[in-house]
Order: C-alpha cells, then structure tokens, then sequence
C-alpha cells in the first residue's frame, strides 16, 4: 500500500491543532508553519500527481480492512490533478494572506489548514459517506474563515450561508440512508457494481437517492436553480477566503463527476444516465444567469461571484455530457477558471483597500494607490475569465466547443457560449473603465482603508496566479495528453471497480503467503 | 411501528422545513435542529425496523439488526450537535453587530453597504 496517499489529508490535520495550540500567540511562527505547510502539500500534489499518471488507479484501505468493508481513499489521475490545483491556488492565496489579512481575526491559519484538509479529504475519498464527513470538515472551516474578520454585513452573510449548507447537509444524509437502505454498502465501487442489480421494485428509492445527491452537490457547484447563496457568500467574504472558495465550488463539480458518472452512468441497468437530462439544461442556464449577472452587479465582488456562476455552467456542460473529448475539455476549462476566480478574487480585495469608504462599488471616483498595476493584472484576469485569446479561457471554451460539435445539443451549448462570452465582456469592460479609466480625469485621490497594509506579497501572489494561467495556456498541448487520459479512465468504470474491490485483498494473500 | 416512525420523520421534516423558512434567527436553528433530528430517524430506518436482535449476525441468532446505519447516525449526531453551535453562536454575533435577527439579507440593505475591513 502506498502510504503517501494519506498524507494530503494527515498533514494539515496535525498542522492546524498545532497553530491552535502551540503558536496562537506568534503570528510569525503560525505564518512559518502554515506555508511551510502548504508548499509540503504542493510538493505531495506533484508526486501524487506522478505516481497516478504511471496508470491504474491506487488504493488505500484505511486500518488494512478490505474493501468493501473499510474506508478507501482512491488516488486516480482526476483526484491527483485536483490535489495540485488545490494546493497550487491554497499556496498563492495563503501568501496574499499572509500579507496582512490574516491578523484580522483569530485561528485564520488553522482554519486555512483544515479547509485544505476538507477539501483534500473529498478529492481522495472512494466512499460515500467519508466523502459527506468530509464535506463537513470543509464546510464548518469555511464557516469560520467566511466570517473573518467579522462585520456585520459579513456575519449575516455568514449565518445565511451556514443555514443553507446545513439544509444541504441533512439533504446529503437522506440521500446516503436511502442509498444504503437499497443496496446495503457505500463503498462507490462496490455501488456501481451493485446499482445494475438493483430489482425495480426498488428502483424509486433508489433514484431518489441519486437525484437528492445531485441537487446536494449542485448546491456545492452553484448550479441554478440552487446558486442563489453563492453572491452573497463569496463578495462579502475576505478576499483569500473568497480566492480560496473558488476551488469549493468545484468540489461540488468532482462530486457530480465522481458520483454521478461512475454509479448513476452508462451501463447501471435502469438508473443509468439517471441525472443527464437535467444536468445539461442546468448547466446551460447557470451559464445564462452567471453572465447576466457580470452585465448586472453593483460592485466587483458580485461582478466577479456572478463570473463565478457562469464558469461553473461552462465546467456542467462537458460534465453533463460524460464523452472522452467532452471531459479533457471540461477538465481544462475547470482548472483555467479556478486560477482565473482566484485571482480576480484577490484583485476585488486588493481594489476594495485601497478605497477608502467606496469599497469594490462600481462608481466612478478618483484615483486610488498602484491603481495603474492592479488595472494592469485586472486586465489579464478578466481576460482569461471571459475567455478572450490568447488566455487560457479562451482555449477552454475553444475546446469545449470543438468537443460538442457533433452532439445533438451543438446548436444550444455553441449559442449559449458565445452569448454570454459576449455579455462578460461587456460586464468587465464596463467593471475596469469605471474602476480605472474613468477614475484618472477624476480631480483629487483616494486614500487607504484603515487597517489596510498589503503590500508588494499580495502583489506577488496575485501575479503568481496570473502566470499559473499563462503556464496553463503556454502548455495546452502538453496536458493534453493527461487530460485525455483521466477522460479515459473516468470512463473505464469497470477498470475502478476492480481496482478497488479487488487489489487490497490480493496485498493480504500475498502477505499470508510470505508468512508462511 | 412503521407508521409511527415514517410519521414522526415526516412530521418532524415538515416542521423543521415551516421553521427554516420563518427567516429568523431562533426559528431558523429550532427548525435545523428539528431536520436533523427527521434525518437521524430516517438513517436509522434505513437499517430496518427490528426488535430485540443482536447487531451481529452468530449461529443461534434469529436474525441481525444492521450496525452500520447505527454508526452512521452516531457520525450524523455529532456532526450536526457541532454544527448547531456553530449556528447558534454564529447567529448571535450577526444579531449584536446588525441589531435585526433575519436570516435574509432584507432588500433594504443592500449588499454594497458592506463595512469591508
């Protein structure tokens, strides 16, 4: 058993209790600790991410119990690029931080650590209800961290989005009991091999139970009908909480991928292709309402939230779809929309400084400090995020695009890309002129916020997301070979299946056979 | 007993879902409380309803009845009892520092007012 798999998840969970318990006083000393922390992480990702390009996928049963009977955590290629992606964005978002906002409330650090450790936890875990545990680890972290730094606006923000996410757990709970009332496990591959067997008698259960998930993970990716937290939460968040969100999100997306498309997809007798029909449609609408609300929002935090929405509807459409072309392409654009959500993120919060009594609001106002940089670095990530060449965007949607071409909802997925690239354009046109160009025939200049001290690391941090997009775009040919891969083995549901149910019994016999 | 416990999960459900939606404050955490309780219930149905069966399965036992949805509701039971702190204390704050207990950012406030520190 290869014992690397767990450390994703075992290294921020000792990391926090230490920063609680041992340095709470020494902010230098929790600042050490937690990047050092994180560029660990960053350096497991990319050994995982070596190890699971070698091929099959690998499998660690927690306390050697077999499964199905154990918890597994399932390394594959589509978890190991999640793991680099999180720690990736987790470490630029942590040194933003680190530049001053963290001091704005208590326990940010172990907190950070934790949310990492949530968000680990459900990337690697191969069984349903480990994976509700550990939502919940990254939700009640991001509880903590949404309200940093308090303000009244922002608590009641926060009570909001806590009272919806717990709706969204009990709903979770139901789906996991009606789940496992029908087919007696919750081991993911041992429920696709037992969905096809599943009598029609209790079929109504069992579906319910799937769709109950889809909508509990839909929540998780802001897909409409149930994306309606998503504004409020993520523009009055800090910004390298709301940064680091934009990785959340995208859980919710894995969710769907993982759950969906291997227990409720092709082949799984009655319930196969159970949630397609309504995904698309979803997808497609989330992408329509996420972009007019660009067109619409009154401050830049809600322009960038609502951005937000409609990349998470361009990321559905690949995954409503499940084809191998349609999901390397998928997987593209949803790493290029993480870094690009993370950076304008960063951005609202380095403007909203540096206004001293305006904020992020959309008004026309004087000048404000370094505004010629931060229009600079707002240029390129609104760039990328409306899909313009020659970022990364644009080769997201260009591929996305390309895969489609033949399916029978070309026409509707094409028009609705192009509109609403359209409509962001617009939005953020309209957002940066009013910011930044309009401001400079503006008499006077704005001063700082109180308590505002960030200084040339936010900068740096921002930049560095900025150049992991140009990386990404620059190496489009290169990762192509590996996203077609994770396609492939996404879709090989059988190859999972035994992997899974199959290899840690087989490292038992031969350790029988060696003892004898 | 099926239609006494079906009844207490709907009932409770229905409840916690009328009280969630009252928008304020207290009735919103009675009402999560009472979800959760539904949902605890419904977990440990979904082992079934048996009566005085041991939870594992020997070879004089008439039957079993499942251990692991009783697990499951032990997981479920801690979860939501910190969860519900976390609301209650959470809700507590916004109310001292916002002087209104609605769970609704109202319309009247709109969200740009937002003190960003």
């Amino acid at each position: 058993m290869n014992h690397w798999i767990i450390l994703p998840i075992l290294l921020p969970a000792l990391v926090a209790p230490m920063l609680v318990l041992a340095v709470r006083h020494d902010v230098v000393l929790a600042r050490i600790f937690s990047v050092a922390s994180t560029v660990l992480l960053l350096a497991l990702a990319v050994g995982l991410l070596v190890t699971a390009s070698a091929g099959e996928p690998q499998v660690y049963a927690l306390g050697h119990w077999p499964p199905p009977f154990g918890i597994v955590l399932v390394l594959d290629r589509l978890s190991a690029l999640m793991l680099l992606l999180t720690a990736l964005l987790a470490l630029w978002v942590l040194l933003f931080a680190i530049d001053g906002a963290d001091v704005r409330g208590r326990h940010f650090h172990a907190l950070f650590q934790l949310q990492l450790m949530g968000i680990n936890g459900a990337f690697l875990t191969g069984d349903l209800f480990n994976l509700f545990v550990f939502f919940e680890v990254l939700l009640i972290a991001s509880y903590g961290l949404m309200v940093h730094g308090g303000g009244a606006a922002r608590l009641r923000a926060g009570v909001q989005y806590v009272a919806v996410n717990l709706v969204g757990s009990s709903l979770f709970l139901i789906a996991v009991g009606l789940i496992y009332g029908v087919t007696g496990t919750l081991n993911m591959a041992d429920l696709a091999a037992k969905v096809p067997m599943v009598p029609p008698g209790d079929q109504a259960l069992l579906q319910t139970g799937a769709l109950l998930l889809l909508l509990v993970f839909a929540v998780k990716a802001a897909l409409v009908p149930v994306q309606f937290w998503l504004p409020g939460t993520y523009a009055l968040a800090p910004a390298p909480v709301a940064a680091l969100f934009a990785i959340m999100t995208k859980v919710g997306a894995y969710a769907i991928l993982r759950v969906h498309g291997l227990i409720f997809g092709e082949g799984m007798g009655e319930a196969a292709h159970l949630v397609q029909d309504w995904l698309l449609p979803a997808a497609l609408v989330t992408l329509a309402t996420g972009m007019t609300g660009v067109l619409a929002a009154r401050s830049l935090g809600q322009m960038v939230s609502f951005a937000v929405i409609g990349s998470m509807g361009t990321v559905m459409i690949p995954v409503a779809l499940y084809t191998h072309q349609t999901l390397a392409a998928g997987l593209y654009y949803l790493v290029h929309s993480t870094l690009a959500a993370g950076a304008l993120f960063l951005l609202v919060g380095l403007v909203a400084e540096r206004r001293s009594g305006l904020g992020d609001r959309l008004v026309v106002a004087p000048a404000f400090a370094q505004s010629g940089l931060i229009a600079a670095f707002f240029f390129l990530a609104a760039l990328a995020m409306a899909g313009l060449p020659p970022l990364s965007g644009f080769v997201g949607k260009l591929l996305i695009l390309d895969a489609v071409r033949d399916g029978e909802a070309a026409a509707w997925i094409w028009t609705c890309i192009l509109v609403t690239s359209f409509l962001a354009i617009i939005g953020f046109a309209r957002g940066g002129s009013t910011l930044f160009w309009k401001s400079a025939a503006q008499e006077g200049r704005l001063g700082m916020e109180q308590g505002a001290d960030s200084g040339a690391l936010s900068f740096v941090a921002v930049g560095g997301l900025l150049a992991g997009l140009l990386l990404w775009t620059a190496l489009a040919g290169q990762v192509t070979p590996y996203l077609e891969a994770t396609a492939g083995q996404l879709l090989d549901r059988g190859g999972y299946v035994d992997t899974v149910l199959e290899t840690p019994g087989k490292v038992i016999e031969e350790k029988g056979h060696g003892a004898h | 007993m099926e239609l006494l416990v079906a009844s207490a999960v709907g009932i409770m459900t229905a409840a916690g879902v009328y009280l969630v939606l009252r928008a304020r404050t207290f009735p919103v955490v009675l009402g999560l409380a009472l979800m959760t309780y539904a949902v605890n219930v419904f977990l440990f149905a979904m082992g079934r309803l048996t009566v005085n069966l041991p939870p594992v399965l020997t070879a004089d036992a008439a039957g079993y009845t499942d251990p692991l949805p009783q697990a499951l509701v032990l997981t479920a039971i801690v979860i939501s009892f910190g969860m519900t702190a976390v609301v209650v204390v959470m809700a507590l704050r916004a109310y001292l520092e916002s002087d209104t207990d609605h769970v609704d950012l109202a319309p009247s406030e709109p969200v740009e007012k937002a003190d960003r520190p």
